[in-house]
């Protein structure tokens, strides 16, 4: 069997790793698009703040892992698909024959049509080399305009930050991180950044850049509300998109991202598709979805590999989550936090204390959920989700006392033993079967 | 040998000397927030779970770590390395126990890792709540246990059992 994976994020990583457990006589070519060995994007920041170095952002320390693995790593673009031929042709004018194709080229941030946005020091904090970009113009003390406060652009805010920046973030929304968490999270976020010096402009639109005055900052930000700001740095992270601008007229089937059935195979015949790149089942509303997260990339590599490998493979939906440090004040959001369309939420706030924490119930199952200032055993808020355990008498228990979440879960799991924590459908290969619904 | 936690809920006081006992082996200071076992109370009917890491066949955590930073040992047991880990906390939202924490004056996470094989928790425990014990040996009792707390009796396996994939250190 010859394999070629296009791709060596994390989806494309796990995925050739599949494929060499369960295949082991195969070809495995994986392809990265970077001069780089595999790395994490979502390290990026703990480099920017000088946590790690560059090898710290790396998914394999060993740099003879993917040898060792017999996984051949080569680097290119795509240049092409012919489905019907089977070939992938490359930037590098390398052809390369396949049996099964993997696409996991991820995602690419979006570029606003800002005025400017070529100028020097106007960076997107998406590969390596843009944190390289990054550290060149960001230093201590530099002002620094973070355009987006999203989920990325938050944790993009405290790299800059912790590296000890001025920072002004600008969202064209009311408030941060608007599609991660609700009103009474994204308010205590503002606060807490105002808190800790950073300006915080929400309904605000980034108008023009151009290049600071002489003896000035390198670039000057105009904002809609008539205000401009210097800037030794501009960083922009207002969202992103699936990268599959190469698949037109390669037969596979485009929306937002690539189309995927349930078992990540594209329209393409001996095509599948993981990660950022394609449009998976989202578990909480049974309906295809781009979620961008480091999770679901691992998730869908192993399950699109098993698949490949004729290992049938359900997918039955990746969980939508989301876990945020914004200067020292930790939150996280879970499933359908917005709240069922017929539901009930359990709620406790502490605006004082940055304390927040909020519960969705579908019926007597918990579908979403959402955490200030709370890191303890959040996993269980995951574990209840995805599991769907009934809460019977315990959802009236926990509308009254939220916090008692964690004795709920014991209570719980353990009428559940033998379903497994996670039921046993995704993810891996079973070696027998899964009991421990509990943990104990 | 594989050997593994076996915990029998109903004999638990809640004395908390397993927490103090996991903190001090791990952090050095007795500061129960630390533990990484952790005794639950059930308020209104005074039973007390003890509670941790289960080591799971899935290891959920470790499929999510972005740098490779947990992984499994010799023995089947997931262990978080500091070295590697950057704190990004998505391990704990991806395990589905919640037994993997984030510890806010190192930056980086803790869990259970049987302290290299000799527990501190169990050697604490004064009521034999928490033992370590030979899988073999310890399967039957454990399946008891077990089989007390589940709806249905008929589970084969108990919490705590290293999976046969385990132990190859593939962590899947
Ligand atoms: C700053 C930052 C912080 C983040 N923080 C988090 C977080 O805290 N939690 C979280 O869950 N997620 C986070 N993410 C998102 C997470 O990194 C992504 O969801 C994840 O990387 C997706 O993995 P992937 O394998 O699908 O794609 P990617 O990691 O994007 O990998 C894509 C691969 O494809 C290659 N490629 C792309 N196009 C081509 C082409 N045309 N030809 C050949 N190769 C190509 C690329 O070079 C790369 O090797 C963060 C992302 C960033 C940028
Ligand atoms: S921390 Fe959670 S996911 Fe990781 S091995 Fe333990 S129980 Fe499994
Ligand atoms: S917090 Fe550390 S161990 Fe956990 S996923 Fe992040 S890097 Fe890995």
């Amino acid at each position: 069997m010859k394999y070629v994976i296009l791709g060596a994020g994390p989806a494309g990583v796990t995925a050739a790793e599949t494929l060499r457990n369960v295949d082991p006589t195969a070809t495995i070519t994986m392809i990265g698009g970077e001069p780089e060995p595999p790395y994490s994007r979502m390290a990026l920041p703990y480099l920017i703040y000088g946590k790690v170095g560059e090898d710290g952002t790396y998914l394999r320390q060993d740099p003879k892992h993917y040898d060792d693995q017999r996984i051949r790593y080569i680097q290119g673009r795509a240049g092409g698909i012919d489905s019907r031929a089977k070939k992938l042709s490359l930037s590098t004018g390398e052809v390369l024959d396949y049996d099964k194709l993997l696409i996991a080229t991820g995602a690419n941030p979006i570029m606003p049509p800002i005025p400017g946005s070529n100028l020097e020091g106007v960076e997107t904090c998406w590969t390596l080399e843009d944190a390289r970009q990054i550290l060149k113009y960001a230093d201590k003390d530099s002002p620094v305009v973070l355009v987006g406060a999203g989920f990325i652009g938050s944790i993009i805010l405290e790299a800059l930050y912790l590296r000890g920046c001025k920072i002004t973030v600008v969202e064209l929304a009311p408030r941060m991180v608007a599609r991660m968490m609700d009103e009474t999270a994204g308010g205590m976020l503002g606060r807490w950044c105002e808190s800790k010096g950073v300006k915080v402009l929400t309904n605000t639109r980034v108008d023009s850049l151009a290049k600071g005055e002489e003896g000035q900052p390198r670039l000057q930000v105009g904002f809609s509300n008539g205000e401009s700001a210097p800037a030794d740095l501009v960083v922009l992270a207002v969202g992103v998109r699936s990268n599959t601008g190469f698949l037109v007229g390669s037969g596979v089937k485009t929306n937002t991202g690539i189309v995927v059935d349930n078992y990540l195979q594209t329209t393409a015949p001996d095509i599948y598709a993981a990660g950022d790149c394609c449009e998976g089942i989202d578990i909480s509303t049974g309906k295809p979805d781009m979620l961008a997260i480091q999770p679901v990339a691992v998730e869908h590599g192993r399950i699109a590999a098993l698949n490949m490998a004729g290992h049938k493979h359900h997918h039955r939906g990746s969980l939508n989550m989301n876990v945020l440090d914004t200067m020292g004040l930790i939150s996280s959001s879970f499933g359908l936090w917005q709240g069922a369309q017929v539901g009930e939420t359990a709620k406790l706030v502490d605006e004082d204390n940055f304390k927040y924490m909020k519960l969705e119930f579908e019926g007597d199952k918990l579908v979403g959920a959402q955490c200030v200032g709370m890191t303890d055993h959040v996993g269980m808020l995951r574990g209840l989700i995805q599991t769907g355990f009934s809460l019977g008498e315990w959802k009236d228990k926990l509308l009254v006392s939220p916090e008692r979440l964690r004795e709920a879960y014991l209570a719980v799991a353990h009428a559940h033993p033998t379903t497994g924590p996670m039921a046993p459908h995704i993810n891996t290969p079973r070696v027998g079967n899964h009991a421990g619904a509990s943990g104990h | 040998m594989l050997k593994a936690l076996v915990i029998d809920a109903g004999k638990c006081t809640a004395c908390k000397q397993c927490e103090m006992a996991c903190s001090l082996e791990n952090e050095g200071e007795f500061n129960v927030a630390k533990s990484r076992i952790r005794v639950f109370d059930f308020h209104t009917e005074a039973r007390f779970v003890p509670y941790t890491c289960t080591q799971c066949a899935e290891a959920w955590c470790q499929q999510a770590c972005p740098v490779n930073a947990i992984t499994t040992d010799g023995m089947g047991v997931k262990v978080v390395h500091d070295n590697l880990c950057v704190g990004c906390k998505v391990c704990t939202i991806a395990c589905p126990f919640g037994t993997v924490n984030y510890n806010a004056s190192t930056g980086k996470v803790i869990k259970c890792d049987l302290c290299g094989g000799e527990p501190a928790c169990s050697d604490a425990c004064p009521t034999g709540a928490i033992t370590y014990q030979d899988v073999e040996q310890g399967g039957f009792d454990k399946m008891k246990v077990w089989a007390t707390q589940s709806a249905n009796a008929t589970t084969t396996e108990g919490p705590n059992t290293p999976k046969a994939g385990q132990a190859s250190g593939t962590g899947h």
